[in-house]
């Protein structure tokens, strides 16, 4: 079976990495590039954990991270390269893949061996459509986060790697760390989320009270979190958000775009309020009220 | 300085119905992706700043040569084109090194922008791919750009923060949907558009070996399978009542 290598600079995810990895290669070679921390959560999974080291190889240079990787799999036999799907891993998904000579597939939610082909499922179509996918040659994978588990405790190994890294062209001035909001939508097993449909900042409020109410989260549509900025990125729900699988997912004034519902539809029951008798999301959902969504975020907290 | 933006020919996502878990195609017009809308519009504003001139570059079947005018009503000053029926549903492999070689024809470079991912299958990889064929650095997700002298100033968004980098031109950068409000073209800018030059290349005139290109094979695309209930009701009290049967309060 196919060599394996995994790499995300994020802890969680590359742990998460390594159980894909198993599904192709009970070995599984596993990099950090000058983490210490990193390698040794790494090798604590039971991977061959390899510290690719460099005094000036930082992570926001992606084509030198591309070229050191490069380095490291000329070493150990392996054509399938696994990334974390989160923004660091899909730019380097696409520059590794150009240096590696391979196909390369992205947001990768599932993946599946069969006789000896990975077969990736990945949204199409703005989310209309999966794909199932595969690669033909050298394969570069990039799995979206929190689609696996992250894999448990075993014995693996730790070593290190120099390499050699072209002076780069591109230098880190600061980072400044968002602050806060550390909610975990994909966790909640109830989800109120809103969508442009609300009037106004104010509104939020009431949200909130029946979110917390239900035991829930408050989740939004995207143009909630970027354009009006009234809840966090974390919130969002859909293709370029979290892909969330609550008990409970209660819709309001969301028209019900595709790459809204792609991120909802596992939903065990969804309610849609909405004005429009003909809202996209009135098909994707168990329970659709015609109404305004301020009366009855009131009414369901009186009645609750 | 010039700016190249490249944008890519989906069809419109709005108007694609399933049939049988299928998708059907057939008449749904094509347009420009979304955020390569917020690509161009960073590169006007640019170029609006710095002088230069802004360079719509799309490579797929003839019809983009119509789609593009959508661009060129929007501020780009030419179209640079690459035509082959092959190209249009074709993965990254296969359109990096024809978009790479196209860049190559194309005087004075400065910044090459992408969306951080195209409207359809917004996979983020061919940014990357044509900044390691050109062997320039790039940035992603990038949540604002500014230019100084020869260097690019750029910050890019992360999930758990803002990087501010800064980066010799020439540059790839894949710009967030969020970074700017593209413009709306006015009557006259959409009648001008069609007589903005435009350069028009039949693929085999690029000489690429793209043999082996392109990697990806779709074994099937369907639409998940729903079957959801869709009662109306008609109050509260009637939802309430539906959720407790459910069990999901
Ligand atoms: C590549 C790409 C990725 C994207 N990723 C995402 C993503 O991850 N998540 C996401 O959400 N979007 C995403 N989008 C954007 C998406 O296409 C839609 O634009 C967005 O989901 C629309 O948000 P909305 O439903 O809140 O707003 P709108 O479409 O404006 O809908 C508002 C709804 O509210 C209803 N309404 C108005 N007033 C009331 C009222 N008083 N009471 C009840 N209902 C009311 C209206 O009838 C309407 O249906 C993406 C787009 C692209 C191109």
């Amino acid at each position: 079976m196919a060599g394996v290598i995994v790499y995300s600079a994020n802890p969680e995810l590359a742990l998460e990495l390594i159980t894909v990895a198993r599904l192709i290669n009970d070995k599984v070679v596993a990099l950090s590039i000058n983490d210490d921390q990193l390698a040794q959560a790494l090798s604590q999974a039971g991977a061959q954990a390899i510290k690719i080291t460099h005094p000036d190889l930082v992570v926001a240079d992606t084509a030198a991270v591309a070229a050191a990787i490069k380095q490291v799999l000329d070493g150990v036999q392996a054509d399938v390269v696994l990334l974390s799907s989160d923004r660091r891993g899909k730019e380097l998904a696409g520059r590794l893949a150009q240096v590696m000579g391979a196909g390369c597939l992205t947001d990768v939610a599932a993946l599946e061996v069969k006789e000896g082909q990975i077969e990736c499922q990945r949204n199409a179509l703005g989310g209309a459509t999966i794909a199932v996918q595969c690669i033909e040659g050298p394969q570069l994978i990039a799995i979206r986060p929190r689609s696996y588990p992250a894999a448990g405790t075993a014995a693996g190994s730790l070593e290190e790697m120099a390499v050699e890294i072209k002076a780069s062209g591109v230098k880190v001035l600061e980072f400044k760390a968002k602050v806060g909001d550390k909610v975990d939508i994909e966790a909640a097993e109830t989800l109120v989320a809103v969508g442009q449909g609300l009037s106004d900042e104010g509104q939020l409020a009431g949200v909130q009270d029946l979110a917390a109410k239900l035991g829930g989260e408050v989740a939004c549509s995207k143009p909630v979190a970027t354009d009006k900025k009234w809840l966090s990125e974390e919130r969002i729900i859909g293709l370029s958000g979290k892909k969330c699988k609550p008990q409970l997912a209660l819709l309001l004034g969301i028209s019900g775009q595709v790459q809204f519902t792609v991120g909802i539809r596992d939903a065990k029951v969804i309610v849609a309020v909405n004005t429009d008798e003909n809202a996209a999301i009135n098909y994707m959902a168990d329970y659709i009220m015609q109404a305004d969504l301020h009366q009855v975020v009131q009414e369901l907290k009186q009645k609750l | 300085m010039n700016i190249v933006v490249a944008m890519k020919q989906i069809p419109d996502l709005q108007q694609i119905r399933i049939r049988q878990r299928q998708p059907v195609l057939d008449g749904v017009p094509a347009a420009l992706g979304i955020i390569d809308k917020n690509a161009l519009e960073a590169a006007v504003l640019l170029k609006e700043e710095e002088g230069g001139q802004v360079i719509v570059l799309s490579a797929g079947n003839e019809e983009v040569e119509e789609t593009v005018k959508e661009a060129l009503a929007a501020g780009a000053d030419q179209a640079f084109l690459v035509l082959d029926d092959s190209i249009e549903n074709a993965d990254g492999s296969l359109k990096a090194p024809i978009l790479a070689e196209a860049i190559k024809k194309i005087d004075d470079v400065g910044l090459i922008l992408f969306g951080e991912g195209s409207g359809d299958n917004y996979s983020g990889q061919l940014g990357s791919r044509v900044a390691e064929l050109l062997g320039l650095p790039q940035v992603g997700y990038a949540s604002r750009i500014q230019i100084q002298d020869s260097q690019a100033i750029i910050t890019r968004s992360l999930e758990d923060g803002d990087e501010l980098v800064k980066v010799t031109m020439p540059v790839v950068v894949s710009v967030l949907g969020d970074i700017n409000e593209p413009r709306i073209p006015s009557v006259t800018q959409i009648l001008k558009a069609g007589r903005k030059p435009k350069e028009v290349l039949e693929l085999d005139e690029l000489e690429l070996d793209l043999s082996g290109l392109p990697q990806i094979k779709t074994l099937s695309n369907l639409a998940p399978e729903t079957n959801r209930k869709q009662v109306k009701v008609g109050s509260v009290e009637e939802l309430i009542q539906a959720l407790k049967t459910e069990g999901v309060i």
